[in-house]
């Protein structure tokens, strides 16, 4: 079987399942969180954090509320790195330095999972366990509970509530994210993940040197790290290490966790504002762009030019052998169209081109199909702004789903677009004025490359590294952990700030002369203007990077 | 005193269209003298105080500023044409607003010729039906009237202030604001009673109480309102600039940032020759406000205060005035139009259509006794009965019985018998014919027509006993819409009897049924406001196509029905002329008055109509609509130019530093600085290109949202990608022949 063939197979074969499971899944998404009962272990959680659960939150309290918990769990993540060194199961490692326990930290909150330490020679087992892979639970029900708070914006009328917070973010844990977490574990233990506590064997290898080979609950974390767009590995080597990623299989399988709820959020969108079409047509913008991605890349890859490439019949650099370079392609451009981050070869190595891919898929925003939540609350927010050029053409102030998009709409839906570019910008040039880019291993376009991938990595809460690049100096840890905050949470504070004047409008009807936002002329429009302001933005930055490389 | 129109007559294919046009939305045209006249205005708006407004011209502003320092401290060929059309560009913007303002200008002139300075004559201590004496007259300036004060104005004085009637009938010639020659008549109490200051009295005496309060008359909000003088931004437009400020501000951070990554890479490429473009400094000034002003979206944010100002001019222009931007975006996005069935959906008034006899009477039997009912009536269906009788059955007018003059030749006094309310009918009493010697000869006969309940009651009383058939007959012609007329007589010694029913018929104005159908496919909804009772009403709305109506319709309903209609989240437009419409139309989202309506139907509405036309409510809605769909199609345009600039400058700035990018340059254009220079001028150039569609409006054909965004999505979007790599390439085949610039 080609390598052509197998690839094709690969991405052919994760469509049907997304497929298969959108109607089902998505159904069951949208009982969890516009259900009203609650289970016992809820009501006790309830209890125990004193929340009213039958209360609901205006869109400044459900905002107050994500800061408040994430704000908490920022200090408690930080507190735990630096107090690794007393606690229990560390390992023998120290605290972790303040600069990189505090972009840990903020990374993990973020639901960034960018990693500037190597985690099994800096973190033990239960910072592992009870730090990092409780955020990757969290943080990624905090960005659903965001876009179903945005969802509700747009599904009710004349009112200012939006839910509860806390209920959405519990609910999502428990009935989505851990039950899937504990049957993927398993799974992935069935494919060579390995799971334990222990703290490293020691073997003498081939060339008779001694190594150190780290266990540990990998395959648990794993599990979180792909269903919630983590990213953040166990290992340093990420997905690409054989204890996280076995075969070719587990990759599989792994990218279906990855994709599953990104895939299936529209669905809910759909459901909760009575318009199935209308879940159908955003999540046919995600499954567009994501294909062109996703083929575009591995063109770049298999094609690629050069000596060494031509030589060996692809860009192998890099690339793990037992992946290939096809499902290497896909996995780096599936996990930077999410917010995931994971890698399984090294993005520094791919062909200019090919290496383009996923930092324009990040600069798209992530929203093909994005992080659990931010993704669908950034395709909606694209939308929002297409619906408000779009709809002035047929002559009627701007509708989408029933809601007018107005002064107040448009503010909040061009800060949320502002944020992050600004950031990734002002984040590079700053790297290059200060003379920071120095830690980059490139000169030139690739170093230029390498610069411009950490900060969209960061600022667009991805994670996802392209290597060829030292973060962890303090310049560095700083200015990406802000870039991380700012690129969180200032988003979602607009995000709910337009659920807010969304919630509040009356919902207009649908008539002859309003824009249908469920046919494919809308679909094409909206992946098209998704596309020209990404391009817009960034293309001068790109002619310095991988198109003066890759040309 | 001669006042000419405020509006000039239409011109240039501008039908002050009816329904009969087709209503199709046209604008003004563009005269080339207006620009010549509009350039010391653009000029004045140079002041950056004034384009404080209009953000991304005054970036362009401060870039051109900048420019112009580089250029003075280095003087190139290169650096002094990027800064001479950067200034251009600011000064074409200008010219777009200041063209759109002048249009205005020129109809405040002529309505200021109206206001000129009368003296009233100004009465105190007057009160209805006062004797001369009992008050005071006293000559004041028509400046210090205030709210509350009484005056006298009389045959050939111009009406000092805005106000209503409170004694008195007079013909006024309004054609100061309307620009109708034909004299219209204001009487005291009723919905005729509102007058305008700047119109003249032509004949009579009228009292009048002044309602307005000084500089704040109907002419002066008209002259406000086409000065464009205190002008608010609209909601839309409001939420337009707020996106184009976030690109603006989005593209300032990539041009901005892009200087240290620039100097990265030209240290990088040390052996790389320094260009007009970059150099190790990084991309030189120039370049840099170049590519800044390319980017950010100056096509839309040059037009886009044109395009309102004109927007509101295409109403004045039919004589509408929109007493806010609001109203005329609002008509845009109207989803249900409430109209009212006269003089809108139908000719003002109902026609006979036929004579249904009962059984043992002929239709012509009926015919004569209906026109001789009606021989008094002097409301316009009577004059249908005579018409029709005569027309049909050859019956000539003032024909009574047995061919014997009218009148002549009877043994007594006939009497008409008037229509009033109460009654309800109207008829004649003929006295019998004269025999030779002047005794009566024959009964006396008395002839009824009306109502059908009053006639039907009238033959009761006079001992006849109205047959079931007139009942069905009445019904029928209910049922089919007509209005039933009952037509009886008595003969003095016999039971009076019924001798058939006129019909009565609603005639729907020709071309209204398109209209509906148009506005359906628009996604509008049209409910048909009539007095009439439901049967009749459902006749005419399904004849003239209406989606709905509302039938019995008291103002009560009317607000009831809007309020409903609002409570759905549908914007609501109606008309209205009286008192009694004004709590409607204040609630209404678009209320048009009409002119000659009340003062209180005016002050309730945000539209007055000075020809007082109801059919216009649906120019209106197309108006807003082609309002906001410029708005759209040339922000479309305006993004989509920038992907041709960027294949334009990127490859200017950055293929003297890695070759490769050169392969971006897919216009082949023959140097660095005539493709900047290229984008640079055709930024500029675009925006006097568009001027005239911005005024005009893009073409408005009413169909469905799929339609229109298919269409001015290829027009606009692949039109606006495709544009500007033609016009570049010209322009750089043009810049490159200039020595010292390639």
């Amino acid at each position: 079987m080609s390598t052509t063939t197998a690839g094709i197979i690969l991405v052919a074969s994760l469509a049907v399942v997304l497929t298969a499971v959108y109607k089902p899944f998505g159904d069951y998404l949208y009982r969890v969180v516009a259900g009203t009962r609650h289970s016992r272990v809820e009501r006790g959680i309830y209890r125990l954090i004193g929340v009213d659960a039958k209360a609901e939150q205006s869109w400044g309290t459900y905002a107050r509320s994500v800061l408040a918990f994430s704000l908490i769990s920022l200090l408690f993540l930080y507190a735990f790195l630096r107090l690794q060194d007393r606690l229990w199961l560390s390992l023998g490692f120290d605290a972790v330095p303040d600069h990189i326990a505090w972009n840990t930290a903020v990374s993990f909150v973020t639901n960034t999972n960018w990693q500037a330490y190597s985690g099994e020679s800096t973190m033990g087992h239960l910072v592992q366990m009870a730090g990092l892979a409780v955020q990757n639970f969290v943080s990624a029900a905090v960005g659903i509970a965001v876009a179903v708070a945005l969802v509700r914006g747009f599904a009710r009328s004349r009112t200012d509530q939006l839910g509860n917070f806390w209920v959405d973010l519990v609910r999502i844990a428990l009935r989505v994210l851990l039950p899937i977490a504990v049957l993927g574990t398993i799974v992935l233990m069935i494919g060579g993940v390995v799971q334990n506590l222990s703290g490293g064997t020691d073997v003498t290898t081939v060339a008779g040197g001694t190594q150190t080979i780290t266990g540990g609950p990998v395959a648990s974390q794993e599990v979180i790290k792909e269903l919630g767009t983590n990213g953040g590995g166990f290992y340093n080597a990420n997905s690409s290490h054989p204890f996280e990623n076995p075969t070719t299989w587990t990759n599989w399988f792994e990218l279906l966790l990855i994709l599953v709820i990104p895939f299936s959020l529209p669905r809910v969108f759909g459901r909760m504002v009575g318009q199935n079409r209308q879940g159908y047509a955003i999540v046919a913008v995600m499954a567009i762009l994501a294909i062109v991605s996703v083929t575009l890349t591995n063109v770049f890859e298999l094609t690629g030019d050069g000596a060494v490439p031509q030589a060996v019949g692809a860009a192998m650099e890099g690339k793990e052998a037992r992946f290939g370079v096809s499902n290497s392609a896909t996995f780096a451009a599936v996990t930077t169209l999410t917010s995931t981050g994971a890698v399984n070869s090294f993005h520094d190595s791919f062909t200019p081109l090919g290496g383009m891919m996923p930092l324009v898929n990040m600069m798209l925003g992530e929203v093909a199909p994005g992080g659990v939540g931010a993704g669908l609350y950034g395709m909606l927010i694209l939308a929002v702004i297409t619906v408000f050029v779009a709809g002035l053409m047929v002559g009627r102030t701007p509708e989408y789903v029933g809601k007018k998009i107005g002064a107040r709409e448009i503010k909040f839906a061009s800060l949320y677009f502002l944020i992050t570019p600004m950031l990734v910008l002002i984040g590079t040039a700053a790297a290059f004025a200060t003379g920071n880019n120095s830690t980059a291993l490139n000169v030139g376009p690739h170093g230029l490359t390498e610069v411009l991938y950490a900060f969209t990595s960061a600022s667009n809460n991805n994670g996802s590294a392209f290597a060829g690049i030292t973060v962890n100096t303090p310049w560095w840890d700083t200015a990406l952990g802000l870039c991380m905050l700012l690129g969180r949470f200032l988003p979602i504070i607009f995000v709910l700030g337009l659920a807010g004047a969304l919630a509040r409008q009356r919902p207009v009807p649908a008539s002859a002369g309003t824009l249908p936002t469920h046919r494919p002329l809308f679909v094409g429009m909206l992946a098209g203007v998704t596309v020209i302001l990404v391009a817009l933005t960034f293309l001068p930055a790109l002619a310095l990077g991988p198109l003066a490389e890759g040309l | 005193m001669t006042v000419s129109p405020v509006v000039p007559a239409p011109s240039g294919g501008l039908p002050s269209s009816g329904p009969a046009s087709g209503g199709r939305v046209g604008g003004g045209l563009l005269d080339p003298r207006q620009l010549v006249r509009a350039l010391p205005d653009a000029f004045r708006k140079l002041n950056p105080v004034t384009l404080w407004r209009n953000p991304v011209m005054l970036i362009v502003e401060v870039g051109a500023v900048f420019t112009t320092g580089l250029a003075v401290a280095d003087p190139t060929g290169f650096a002094w044409a990027i800064t001479v059309w950067l200034w251009l560009t600011v000064l074409f913007a200008n010219l777009a607003e200041a063209v759109a303002e002048g249009r205005g200008k020129a109809q405040a002139a002529t309505l200021r010729q109206a206001k000129r300075d009368t003296v009233a004559t100004r009465l105190t201590g007057w009160s209805p039906g006062a004797r001369p004496g009992a008050y005071r007259e006293e000559a004041v300036a028509a400046a210090e009237l205030r709210h509350g004060d009484v005056v006298l104005v009389e045959a050939g004085q111009v009406i000092p202030g805005d106000g209503d009637v409170v004694e008195g009938i007079a013909s006024v010639d309004e054609s100061a604001i309307t620009g109708e020659s034909a004299p219209v008549i204001r009487e005291s109490g009723g919905d005729r009673s509102a007058v305008t200051g700047g119109t003249k009295v032509l004949s009579d005496r009228i009292v009048v109480r002044i309602t307005q309060q000084p500089g704040q008359s109907f002419i002066d909000r008209m002259i406000g309102l086409v000065e464009g003088a205190n002008r608010q931004k609209t909601p839309n437009e409001i939420a337009l600039n707020i996106l184009l400020a976030a690109l603006t501000v989005i593209f300032l951070m990539a041009v901005v940032t892009l200087q240290p990554l620039a100097i990265f890479s030209k240290g990088f490429q040390g052996a790389a020759p320094d260009t007009a473009a970059i150099n190790s400094d990084g991309v030189t000034g120039i370049v840099l406000v170049s590519l800044l002003v390319c980017l950010i979206p100056t096509t839309i944010g040059a037009l886009l205060s044109a395009i309102g100002i004109a927007g509101m001019d295409r109403l004045v222009q039919r004589n509408v005035l929109a007493m806010s931007g609001r109203a005329v975006e609002a008509a845009g996005d109207v989803n249900t139009l409430l109209l009212d069935k006269t003089g809108t959906i139908t000719l003002g008034n109902r026609q006979a259509a036929e004579f249904v006899p009962v059984d043992g009477v002929t239709a012509e039997q009926v015919a004569d006794a209906a026109q001789l009912a009606s021989l008094a009536d002097e409301t316009p269906e009577g004059r249908s009965v005579v018409v029709l009788a005569k027309n049909a059955y050859g019956l000539r007018e003032r024909s009574g019985l047995a061919g014997s003059d009218f009148g002549a030749g009877r043994s007594g006094e006939d009497r008409n018998v008037p229509f009033t309310a109460q009654t309800r009918m109207s008829g004649v009493d003929l006295a019998p014919e004269a025999t030779v010697d002047g005794g009566p000869s024959g009964a006396a006969r008395r002839v009824r027509k009306g109502a059908a309940a009053a006639v039907m009651k009238w033959v009761r009383d006079n001992g006849g006993h109205p047959t079931d058939q007139v009942g069905d007959i009445v019904d029928g012609i209910s049922g089919g819409g007509g209005t039933p007329l009952v037509v009886a007589e008595h003969l003095d010694g016999e039971p009076a009897r019924t001798l058939g029913v006129i019909h009565l018929k609603d005639v729907v104005k020709s071309g209204m049924r398109e209209r509906f159908d148009e506005m359906r496919r628009m996604g509008i909804r049209t409910v048909m406001i009539t007095g009439d009772n439901p049967r009749t009403a459902k006749a005419i709305a399904d004849e003239a196509g209406v989606d709905d109506f509302l039938a019995e319709a008291t103002p009560e309903d009317k607000l009831a029905l809007i309020r409903r209609e609002q409570e759905g989240g549908r914007l609501v437009a109606m008309t209205g002329d009286g008192t009694n419409d004004a709590p409607a139309l204040a609630q209404a989202d678009v209320g048009v008055a009409m002119n000659t309506g009340t003062t209180a139907a005016k002050e309730a509405g945000n539209m007055v109509d000075l020809d007082s036309d109801p059919t216009k409510l649906i120019e209106i809605v197309e108006i807003g609509k082609q309002l906001l769909i410029t708005r759209g199609a040339l922000t479309t345009f305006s993004i989509a130019n920038d992907i041709a600039k960027y294949f334009a400058i990127i490859p200017a700035m950055f293929a003297g530093i890695y070759p490769s990018l050169d392969a971006l340059n897919i216009m082949r254009l023959s140097s660095p600085e005539s493709a900047i220079l290229a984008a640079v001028v055709f930024n500029a150039i675009v925006i006097v290109v568009l001027i005239p569609l911005a005024l005009r409006g893009v073409r408005y054909r009413p169909s469905s949202a799929s339609t229109l965004l298919t269409r001015n999505l290829w027009l606009y979007g692949l039109g606006g990608i495709v544009a500007p790599f033609v016009g570049i390439k010209i322009l750089d085949l043009l810049i490159s022949l200039i020595p010292g610039i390639s």
